[in-house]
């Protein structure tokens, strides 16, 4: 038997994290709940024990079900019948292997038929679903939609949907339109309050909508007549139950083949509002976005674990001029940096995960009684941290998904091209994810912040403080270097202002940097813990030096004037 | 309405990814050396136990196996995947036991469960490859027995209709309840283990109590509960002596070419059936 979670200890030693600890406290309150339900755990090791033996339960179909029909699933996709979308045969497969193993729901309270996962070991599930196929990620993944109505909704919303997640019921967000992508502030699907069947009217047309037959959706809608910005866009939940939808086709994409996107008509759909009016987009969809972010991200660190080892396993057989070809410098540099940037993605997203980890754990106890003024300041420091890291890692990770897809198709030569080796699908599967959930461009509009705040730098002395083995001092030194490069770099583009276009256009290259540096460091404390990622420290350290210092060639040499050969006239 | 079902089920060392130090220098095997799994045809004879739970929702599925206290480990994956109860047939006086030796404590168990309408079991372990513990089971129960099961066509509380695999294709047969089916590895996969079932039974310790519906404990039952004649158990109750082991190695002996023209392949394929490899 094959499994996905057992095979991949660089994955595992993330569970051994030292946050975890805190992390599971705050999650199972202090192990207080085993009174209330017997399956909670009593203690820290009992915790990390359970994580340990459901996600090998992961591993295992995502090994053995989703990886084995991955190729059909590419193939054959989703289908419209009468008005309802029928997955891929291999889908469904999957589909009804995690339902019937319980893994629906898994962050969700037990009191909803869930299994109170922390973010980490969620998001370790998620990166072993999308290695096994990525495009499925988006079906199951999506059960972290029912965070938002755990967070904003009234507990008869709560009581009403969140018990169905576990059971099966699939979920969707449904935002986007044919004018609003980027710019959600434009949305126009239409929301208008029945008196006599006291609930909501939904009217209008979504598009790009991912699952998009889902059981449960979650929709963006105009609320507020006359009004056309954000302010007036709420956020609604309706039931597949009504039957109040047309699904107008199914999109013909590059990737990801077994998630349908589907255009959708909702016709005077009943539906409910889920928190206040006016919040939709301000505050429940942000928070709904960043929840994607994780996923997406989790996602693309999947597809690059693929992705390297399709690209080892096929250099080790692959023989030309009588070696193995991953004997080759070129080819074991490719090999090598593929490693490399994994393991820094990697080490992003989970550091990411523990800080979003705490910090609603924390949120959500206050909600239950009030907070010391040491958890108020713990929570507001863990919730600055998740929001700037949240962009600067669905940057990096769906980036470097998309480098490793494409070193692993030149390693595979003329046979990569083919149908007749995974790594095809990778590299299709790879390309949406650094354009859904918000592209780049937009992920570094959002991870700029943390070079204003200066946060970035903050966090990067942090890890500077931090104990390291004394063997990766040399590497120590190297990212000290790399943090004055930023600090200058930071200094000199201030000078035309934060809001100049100037600012704008080096935004992308300052928050690279702060990238480099702050994986480099990740990397290195984890490898003082975990002698294994010594060798990707060093490789990736190396790197990041290099492209730092391109960074700041580029700006030193930059005048204002040079933007008139770039701007659109 | 319901049945009662036993499932008998082997822990085995895992024989599939064998290394060099698999065998002991006297041709048995290293059990150290070899991690210790569910033998794959049991999985699939679990699996369709819960399939007829399935379909007949208040059954009762309960996994015995015989050996010692590390097979506890299996009976507890059977809970997680889906079983009721579990019981472990434990004593020093098992020890040895050939498959004579093995059907008879077996059956004494079965026997104990009182009224039970099917018995399932995989149809061969990979330790031994024997598959005669389920057949001598059947005729110590005087149970009707099929073989080599790999589909439930139909199931009530009266009878039951089996789609066998056979050598050329398969054979659909129907018989009466009570009795034994030992099931193929062509049959459906076993189910996964389930998140939640993980958590409730993964603390679950083993007792000497013989209780009728136990799923707080794994039962272990003992020759003395199972009132076995000691003669017929363990070593003394075991015909079977191995007179000798041989390590059989395949060598290359010749090296014939092909042209790939069709007369050529044709010759092949002639040449394939008439040495019965074909």
């Amino acid at each position: 038997m094959n499994n996905f979670y057992t095979d991949n200890d660089p994955l595992k030693s993330h569970l051994s994290h030292p946050l975890m600890s805190r992390i599971v406290e705050l999650k199972e309150r202090n192990y207080s709940n085993h009174d209330i339900f017997e399956e909670a755990p009593t203690d820290f090791e009992d915790a990390i024990d359970n994580y340990d033996q459901i996600l090998e339960i992961v591993g295992e179909i995502a090994a053995e079900v989703l990886a084995v029909n991955a190729e059909e699933v590419d193939k054959t996709g989703p289908t419209i019948i009468d008005n309802e979308i029928h997955y891929a045969a291999g889908t469904q497969k999957a589909h009804e292997a995690f339902r019937d193993a319980s893994l629906y729901g898994m962050s969700l309270p037990r009191q909803y038929g869930g299994l109170n996962f922390p973010y980490t070991p969620y998001v370790m599930a998620a990166e072993i679903v999308s290695r096994g196929d990525a495009s499925f990620a988006n079906i199951w993944g999506l059960q972290d939609c029912a965070e938002t109505i755990l967070e904003f909704a009234t507990e008869e919303l709560k009581n009403e949907f969140l018990p169905k997640i576990n059971q099966g019921y699939t979920c969707s967000m449904d935002l986007t339109e044919p004018d609003a992508g980027s710019d959600l502030q434009s949305v126009n699907l239409k929301a208008t309050f029945d008196e006599a069947a006291n609930c909501w009217r939904l009217n209008g047309v979504k598009r790009f909508i991912t699952n998009g037959d889902a059981d449960i959706k979650l929709v963006l809608a105009r609320s507020e007549e006359g009004t056309t910005d954000a302010r007036g866009l709420s956020y609604f939940v309706y039931d597949r139950k009504h039957k109040a939808i047309t699904i107008r086709r199914i999109e013909n994409k590059l990737g990801i083949k077994g998630s349908p996107t589907a255009e959708l008509v909702f016709n005077n759909a009943p539906a409910q509002m889920v928190g206040n009016r006016r919040l939709g987009l301000i505050k429940y969809v942000m928070s709904l976005m960043n929840g994607a972010r994780l996923g997406v991200a989790a996602q693309a660190v999947g597809i690059s674990e693929a992705a390297v080892r399709e690209a080892e396993l096929y250099a080790g057989q692959r023989k030309q001029f009588a070696k193995t070809i991953n004997h080759f410098p070129q080819v074991y540099e490719m090999l090598a940096m593929m490693r490399a940037k994994t393991e820094a993605s990697r080490a992003l997203l989970y550091e990411t995960t523990r800080f979003v980890d705490i910090y609603k754990s924390l949120l959500y106890i206050s909600q239950e009684r009030d907070l010391s003024s040491e958890e108020k300041v713990e929570m507001k420091k863990f919730q600055r941290d998740a929001d700037v890291f949240t962009p600067l890692l669905k940057l990096f990770a769906t980036e470097y998904c998309n480098q490793n897809a494409y070193d692993a198709m030149q390693i595979h030569g003329g046979s990569g091209y083919m149908k007749d080796y995974p790594v095809e699908r990778l590299y299709r599967d790879a390309r949406i994810t650094n354009i859904y959930e918000g592209t780049s461009q937009l992920q570094v509009v959002a991870a700029i912040r943390g070079i204003g705040s200066g946060l970035f730098l903050d966090k990067i002395k942090e890890y500077e403080a931090q104990p390291i083995a004394p063997e990766l001092e040399t590497l120590k030194q190297k990212l000290i270097g790399m943090t004055s490069l930023f600090e200058e770099v930071i200094k000199t583009v201030s000078v035309f202002g934060t809001s100049s276009e100037e600012y704008d256009f080096h935004a992308r290259r300052m928050v690279e940097m702060a990238g480099y540096i702050i994986m480099g460091y990740l990397l290195m404390v984890d490898a003082t813990r975990v002698p294994h990622f010594q060798k990707s420290s060093a490789l990736f350290i190396a790197h990041g030096e290099t492209e730092c210092n391109k960074i700041v060639s580029f700006i030193h040499q930059f005048k204002s004037e040079d933007l008139l050969n770039y701007r659109v006239v | 309405m319901s049945l009662k079902i036993a499932v008998l089920i082997k822990q085995v060392p895992d024989t599939r990814n064998v290394g060099k130090d698999a065998m002991k220098e006297d041709g048995t095997i290293n059990r150290a050396a070899l991690p210790a799994i569910f033998n794959p045809e049991d999985l699939n004879a679990l699996e369709m136990a819960l399939h007829i739970k399935d379909i007949i929702p208040d059954s009762q599925v309960i996994v015995l196996t015989m050996g010692p206290a590390r097979a506890t480990e299996i009976l507890k994956e059977a809970l997680y995947r889906g079983a009721d109860r579990g019981i472990l047939i434990s004593d020093k006086y098992f020890a040895g036991s050939d498959t004579l030796a093995t059907s008879y404590a077996l059956s004494l168990a079965v026997k104990k469960l009182g009224k039970i309408d099917l018995v399932f079991a995989g149809r061969q372990a990979i330790d031994g490859d024997t598959a005669q513990v389920g057949p001598q089971i059947a005729e110590k129960l005087n149970m009707p027995q099929i073989t080599y099961a790999e589909k439930v066509v139909e199931i009530s509380i009266q009878h039951i209709v089996i789609q066998r695999r056979i050598e050329r294709g398969t054979e659909t047969v129907k018989v009466s309840l009570p009795c034994l089916i030992t099931v193929h590895s062509s049959a459906p996969l076993c189910r996964f283990k389930n998140a939640k079932r993980v958590l409730k039974f993964k603390k679950i310790t083993t007792a000497e109590e013989h209780t009728s519906n136990n799923n707080s404990s794994i039962e272990v039952w003992n020759a003395a509960f199972l009132e076995a004649n000691m003669d017929y158990l363990g070593l003394s109750g075991s015909p079977t002596k191995v007179k000798k082991i041989e390590n059989v190695v395949f060598s290359k002996k010749e090296n014939v070419s092909i042209a790939p023209t069709q007369p050529e392949v044709d010759l092949l394929f002639k040449e394939l059936i008439d040495s019965h490899i074909l």
